[in-house]
């Protein structure tokens, strides 16, 4: 398998932190890729450098052959990038629905059709109903869905979900997890980051670990859940303690 | 996608009776000096309803719509004069003006548009300077300070603001069309992403530079041109008066009285303020102009700080909660209420641009010697 997404020796700093320093991580085409790592390792900072939002102070982003390192969010994302925001970052004065369509609208197709995808995917998050308020009115959790709704309505090859599990009750996070396992048969490729462990654990076949600012391990879930740096620096008791569940 | 419930019938018949309400105006009221309120203020209706084309959508704020304006009188001006075009043939180079007024929102736009909120403000306002200052300096050109006189119409005395009343009228009506067509177009939707959140849309594949040139271009043209059909009408242009620095204060205070972003709050503010500064300007008691700017200033405070979201929005909240009388209201209503606080926030936010713009003003008034229009 060939990465579609590789980044090497990324740095950045803001002031005197040091977000990044060194981090290089490779996703392969077709798979679902988990970055993980403690608050403040620097994954968000990684995202917004990979999709244009930061600029980087060293290093490379490659994309599907190209190299898109500083690229603008337009450019990254007509390469076939597109993403999600940790804190959720939706059209506060669009409906519901018009947000879905801002990001359904560089696909040239019938207004019909991606009015239905549209809905189609809104009801699959649940939150059809919601659909002529205006987006502002809806709360953290549903922002969440929307936003995810949203990027998958936009439809780019590669998906980056910052969190998408955050604020999102159980049952649903199981329907988005099936969710992207049924769009990755199809071919799309993911790059999540998530604090929920069940979550990545069941995912992801590959999963990249960061630690203040550069990637420390990575390989598959049975590796990472018994990497002694890892639990040292990450997972601590908590996921020995799941382990016999399993 | 409104969210108003009246049904369309509704709607239809009240559009037909005001159409017809406009037409009638000039057939009713013959009286020259009302006339007169009716041309300039349905050439301030295009003109705030371009405006909103563009700043009410986008977010943007501009205070440089005068020189579309300006540009559009001068244009006529000098190509009248330089081309020697007489009569009712000046009517054949508004595309011209047009085209002027485009050509200088390409040039202006791409590089305003590169910055955002308050230093986009500010650039207008400097933009607008130089246009002022170039109508003054250019003397072979414009005229310098005595300005531009307007090719002679042959029109009888009588009833000569009629037909550039309906000039305006169809100026105004196919600007708020466009408008209309705007809102429920693609390119709307995307100018009001960017408003809303310009990096998150670029990041969703909108071409944002694209979208705001293209708006701004539309708005420019538009501006332009009437501010052409405001010259032949008052028959000058100076430069403080094709290039006021009061215009887009006014237009700005418009929207904002009517209701910012939305196709009816600006026609509406238009209808209000610009009848109501003229009237001003003719009471003796305020003759000076410096009362009635004082005035301006204190209806643009109270609006910012009582209807900051304008007439139309506030006065639909007032009519749901009036038929609700605060019961729990259905989804819809729950849609209205709920969004008031946010969307208020948001509101107050994009008014402080404003706010913070009539602190530009003082030096912009005194630059206009006073009460130029
Ligand atoms: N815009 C910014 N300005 C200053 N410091 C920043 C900025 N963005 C991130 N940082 C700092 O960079 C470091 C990495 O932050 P980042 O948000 O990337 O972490 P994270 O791994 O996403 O954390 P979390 O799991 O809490 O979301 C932190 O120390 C943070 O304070
Ligand atoms: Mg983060």
């Amino acid at each position: 398998m060939t990465a579609v997404l590789r980044t090497e020796g990324i740095k950045k700093a803001y002031g005197g932190v040091q977000a990044l320093n060194g981090a290089g991580i490779s996703v392969d085409e077709g798979t679902i890729a988990g970055l993980i790592g403690p608050n403040g390792s620097g994954k968000t900072t990684l995202f917004n450098v990979i999709t244009g939002y930061d600029r980087a102070d060293e290093g490379q982003v490659h994309f599907a052959g190209q190299v898109i390192t500083n690229a603008a969010p337009d450019k990254v994302f007509a390469a076939g990038l597109g993403r999600t925001f940790q804190l959720t970052r939706i059209f506060p004065r669009l409906t519901v629905l018009e947000n879905m369509l801002v990001a359904a609208q560089h696909k040239r197709q019938q207004r019909h059709t991606v009015r239905q995808r549209a809905m189609d995917l809104l009801e699959f998050v649940g939150i059809d109903r919601h659909a002529g308020l205006l987006a502002g009115s809806l709360s953290y959790g549903q922002r969440k869905l929307l936003e995810l709704a949203y990027v998958l309505v936009a439809d780019p090859a590669v998906i980056l979900l910052d969190e998408p599990a955050g604020g999102v009750n159980p049952t649903l996070i199981n329907l988005i997890a099936d969710r992207i396992r049924e769009l990755n048969s199809q071919g799309k490729t993911f790059l999540i980051v998530e604090h929920n462990m069940e979550f990545v654990m069941g995912l992801c076949s590959t999963i990249t670990v960061l630690e203040s600012g550069a990637a420390v391990v990575s390989g598959p879930p049975e590796m990472i859940r018994s990497d002694k740096r890892v639990l040292d620096a990450y997972l601590g008791a908590d996921l020995e303690e799941e382990e016999p569940d399993e | 996608m409104t969210r108003d419930s009246r049904p369309w019938l509704v709607r239809a018949f009240l559009l037909v009776l005001l159409v017809a309400a406009a037409v009638a105006f000039p057939k009713v009221f013959t009286n020259p000096a009302v006339t007169n309120y009716g041309v300039l203020a349905l050439i301030f209706v295009t003109v705030a309803s371009a405006w909103n084309i563009f700043s009410g959508n986008s977010g943007y704020i501009s205070l440089g719509h005068a020189v579309f304006f300006g540009s559009g009188a001068y244009a006529m001006g000098i190509a009248a004069r330089d081309w020697n075009v007489q009569g009712t043939t000046v009517f054949a180079l508004l595309p011209l003006a047009a085209v002027v007024g485009a050509v200088i929102a390409v040039v202006f736009g791409l590089i305003a548009l590169r910055v955002r909120r308050h230093t986009f403000i500010v650039i207008t306002i400097a933009v607008f300077f130089i246009f002022q200052l170039a109508a003054f300096n250019l003397r072979s050109l414009t005229g310098g300070s005595a300005g531009l006189n307007s090719p002679f119409l042959n029109w009888p005395s009588s009833g000569y603001n009629t037909p550039f009343y309906y000039i305006a009228l169809a100026f105004a009506g196919a600007t708020i069309a466009i408008a209309v067509a705007v809102r429920r177009s693609r390119f709307g939707l995307q100018l009001r992403a960017i408003r809303d959140d310009e990096d998150r849309a670029r990041g969703l594949g909108v071409r944002a530079m694209r979208v705001k040139l293209t708006a701004f271009v539309l708005s420019g043209a538009i501006t332009a041109m009437i501010g052409s059909i405001w010259f032949y009408y008052i028959n000058q242009v100076e430069p403080q008066t094709g290039f006021d620095p009061l215009f887009d204060l006014l237009v700005v205070l418009m929207a904002f009285l009517g209701g910012y972003g939305s196709i009816t709050g600006p026609v509406l503010g238009a209808l209000i303020i610009e009848p109501g500064t003229l009237w001003l300007n003719t009471q003796p008691q305020f003759s000076g102009g410096y009362l009635s700017e004082i005035l301006l200033g204190a209806v643009f405070l109270v609006i910012v700080l009582f209807v900051p979201r304008g007439i139309v929005p506030t006065g639909g909240e007032w009519i749901t909660r009036l038929r609700t009388r605060g019961r729990p209201a259905v989804v819809p209503v729950a849609a209205g209420a709920a969004t008031a606080g946010s969307a208020g926030g948001a509101a107050a936010a994009s008014a402080a641009s404003p706010a913070g713009a009539t602190a530009d003003a003082p030096p912009a008034s005194r630059a206009s010697k006073g009460g130029a229009r």
